[in-house]
């Protein structure tokens, strides 16, 4: 079943699992309504996040990747998250690059208590994405020689 | 691998915006998946069985369930797949109730989320491995922070378990707050004779080793081993030798040192001992108003001294512990109440707290239990209470309930008609909060026996009138204006995490909320623990609590300890980093990154590799993502575990 047409569009989420994924779930307790777009995949800290995979979801034909974390200093791995910072942030200015608005990837920090914060990190990007509208798919030879050169580096 | 799928109803919680059926249906086309139906309560016992059952039928080799979050119910499920012959981590989650059924009513949105998520889930499962655990030695012993009622509380029934006890505590003294009070609700019976005693079991007891004006410098390790380094802050008394009997205090020529166990109600010398029944009971100089630090001049303590223990030139002294387990006990500090303007934001001598009242009505001290006006030493006669003062106001960004204001209130309405039989009292409530036992008799004799006047409704506005003071304030069950000469306001000022709280969570490496209150593992199952393994709560650091729930919490505290050092040996987690040795070309880029020092170089034919000590890898990941060659992999997340989500996901 793909994304529903016309209503949603494909937006990854990357969460790791002591803060940012507690705070989605403190959301969902909280009863806090939000936008159905976001897929989260649980990883167990935003330093476990290759930027390639950021890269890799939006070349597969997700129109928008979140990535949360810790807030600085208060990761569980003490450090995890300041080396998600760093290589995301390398990333993202690498984004238009290869043919995708910055404004596509974003990251942030959300704490296990932080329900309500959550629901506004999801709902504004949600709604940058939809200003975007859907992602240019990549197609042709280079788009595949790219990938598997990525898939390589992987 | 063949998989089976078990989407969850959770009675009404998922099934009222998820047409489960529908996400089985679906299921059953995914690659892999041989079986799958939706259950009632896929958590209940005959919810379980009939994942043992579909199991053995099917001969499955992996699980699926789509239900709640893990953090709620993964262990549950895994200890299920176990039952049925499987390995516990050949079973994946799909979270379809946190994040989907409770944030949007969309039927037909939820639905295909669900879906998604469950075809991720399928797909990380079709490539988990199974893992196996590895045991590790412990350190039996617990460090207890904050010495107050619930600090004290867990560690003594650590030590009386067998334990070994470190408590540090930041101030000179334990007690905490409890040893501030005069008397507690609802028996009214006496705060010291109930604490003290307790407070020299601590002192005493041969389990416990108590580091007092001291502070978490530096907390290393995990769960079973620990390092801990305490900073013991600069006493510039030896209290080694130092007996405490107080010659130093009599004989201080500096007087006006800030007394913080009065809450400011008096004065003290700079070197002091906060109360007659600290413990330890040992002086400490306060270096801002001690003029030998100061000025270079004075000297009286260390001639009087008839023990010889003043040391002007004492240093802060680092030692380290190591422990196995740590219970965290840091209480609450009172809102700064000086945000109220129309209080006069502590303009007026005669508007105080609670607590400075407590201090007040204490025989031990500064006014020798004696109620007088701080302005002129005058004994009031009128007396206003004014209840959720920092508390259940949003506008000062507090909107929670302290949860003990009305109760102390109360308590206090009473002893100031015992000590003033002549004075009456006044109270300005929003409502009464008195859940607990005997609690609401309580506030009850309050209002009838002792003849304090309730009034429901807020203050506008406190102002000097003479010698007086003015308070202005509505009763909103009159529907009427209410003018009251007051002669001393006493403000129920709220309850705040403890000033420092959030940088001993950061140390700690545990959650805390907006308001500084650490978060518990799970709101009702997991009261005392918190998400890091190892590190347990106790008392009003976990949110505001009165005595009887911080010693309850204690003792709960203490009683996970002990059932946790009750193995010799804890097992490990397996989801570990492991070295693919034909990929790695030892470049050691994993050993700088890993915050844990959980890689170390080892030599295989004559070539450098990486290798990882899997007790003391936590399981972060950060190497896997470094490793230039994908060598270090993080087992249950790899990179093809973690990919495949992604395609499951980008697929279309």
């Amino acid at each position: 079943m793909p994304v529903l047409t016309g209503k949603e569009l494909r937006i990854v989420g990357f969460l790791c699992n002591w803060c940012s994924y507690g705070g989605a779930d403190t959301a969902g307790i909280g009863r806090f309504n939000q936008p159905t777009d976001l897929r989260i995949i649980k990883v167990p800290c935003s330093g476990r996040i290759d930027p390639l995979f950021v890269v890799k979801a939006l070349m597969n034909g997700a129109d928008g990747v979140l990535v949360s974390g810790c807030h600085p200093r208060d990761c569980h791995y003490a450090e995890g998250n300041f080396y998600a910072r760093r290589r995301l942030e390398i990333m993202h200015n690498f984004l238009p690059i290869i043919g995708y608005e910055p404004e596509r990837f974003e990251y942030t920090w959300v704490s296990a208590s932080e329900g309500q914060r959550w629901q506004q990190v999801v709902t504004s990007f949600t709604e940058q994405i939809h200003k975007l509208g859907p992602a240019p798919k990549i197609l042709g030879p280079e788009a595949s020689d790219t990938l598997s050169l990525m898939q390589a580096a992987l | 691998m063949k998989v089976g799928v078990f989407v969850c109803h959770c009675g009404s919680n998922i099934e009222a915006t998820v047409d489960t059926a529908a996400v089985a249906a679906a299921a059953r086309e995914f690659p892999g998946v041989v079986f799958a139906t939706d259950t009632m309560y896929t958590c209940s016992e005959p919810g379980q069985d009939e994942i043992v059952n579909a199991i053995k039928e099917h001969n499955l080799g992996g699980i699926v369930v789509a239900s709640c979050t893990p953090r709620m119910h993964e262990q549950t499920f895994r200890r299920t797949v176990e039952r049925a012959g499987l390995n516990k981590y050949l079973f994946e989650m799909a979270n379809i109730r946190e994040h989907v059924s409770w944030i949007g009513k969309d039927r037909e949105a939820n639905t295909n989320k669900s879906v998604d998520l469950v075809r991720m889930a399928t797909e990380k499962l079709l490539r988990n491995r199974p893992l196996y655990s590895k045991k590790f030695d412990i350190n039996k012993r617990v460090l207890v922070i904050g010495g107050g009622v619930a600090g004290i509380q867990a560690a003594l029934d650590c030590a009386d378990g067998g334990l070994e006890v470190v408590m540090v505590e930041k101030t000179s003294t334990i007690g905490g707050k409890m040893a501030k009070l005069d008397k507690t609700f609802p028996t009214v019976d006496c705060s010291s004779c109930i604490l003290g005693p307790r407070m020299v079991d601590v002192a005493q007891h041969p389990n416990i080793t108590l580091y007092a004006y001291s502070e978490i410098e530096e907390i290393n390790g995990y769960v079973g081993n620990f390092e801990i380094k305490v900073k013991k802050k600069a006493t510039y008394v030896n209290w080694d030798s130092c007996t405490g009997c107080g010659i130093c205090m009599e004989k201080c020529p500096s007087k006006k040192a800030t007394d913080y166990f009065n809450e400011g109600i008096g004065k003290t010398t700079a070197i002091n001992i906060p109360f007659p029944q600290a413990i330890p009971k040992k002086a400490k100089i306060d270096p801002d108003f001690c003029t030998k630090l100061t000025k270079g001049k004075c000297g009286v303590c260390a001639k009087v001294c008839p023990s010889g223990c003043i040391d002007y030139e004492m240093q802060d002294e680092f030692v380290t512990e190591k422990v196995g387990a740590i219970v965290t006990a840091t209480g609450y500090d009172l809102f700064d109440w000086s945000v109220y303007g129309e209080y006069g934001a502590g303009r007026y001598p005669d508007v105080i707290t609670g607590l400075q009242y407590e201090r007040m009505l204490s025989a031990s001290g500064p006014t020798g239990g004696h109620i007088k006006r701080p302005s002129d030493g005058k004994e009031p006669k009128n007396i206003v209470f004014i209840q959720c003062v920092g508390s259940r106001d949003k506008s000062v960004g507090r909107p929670y309930c302290t949860g003990f204001c009305c109760m102390y209130t109360a308590k206090q309405a009473i002893l100031t008609k015992d000590h003033l039989p002549d004075s009456q009292s006044y109270v300005f409530y929003m409502d009464i909060r008195a859940v607990g036992k005997l609690y609401d008799e309580f506030t009850r004799r309050a209002m009838e026996e002792y003849d304090t006047k309730y009034i429901r409704g807020r203050v506008s506005m406190i102002y000097p009138k003479g010698e007086k003071l003015l308070v202005r304030g509505a009763d909103t069950l009159m529907g009427s204006q209410v003018e009251v000469d007051a002669d001393l306001v006493v403000l129920a000022v709220g309850a705040e995490a403890s000033a420092g709280a959030s940088e001993l969570a950061e140390k700690l490496r545990i959650s805390y909320d907006s308001y500084g209150f650490y978060m518990e593992g799970h709101p009702k199952l997991k009261p005392v623990e918190t998400n890091t393994a190892g590190v347990y709560l106790a008392g009003a650091c976990q949110g505001p609590k009165d005595i009887p729930s911080s010693v309850a919490q204690g003792s709960a505290a203490a009683a996970k300890v002990l059932g946790l050092f009750s193995k010799d040996q804890l097992e490990s987690d397996p989801q570990v980093s492991i070295v693919d040795i034909k990929r790695c070309i030892g470049c050691g880029k994993c050993i700088q990154t890993c915050p844990f020092g959980a890689i170390k170089e080892m030599e295989f034919r004559g070539m450098v590799k990486a290798d990882v000590i899997e007790t003391i890898c936590q399981g972060c990941g950060i190497c896997t993502s470094t490793c230039p060659q994908g060598a270090i992999q993080l087992q249950h997340s790899t990179d093809n575990q973690i990919l495949s989500e992604v395609n499951a996901l980008c697929q279309f």
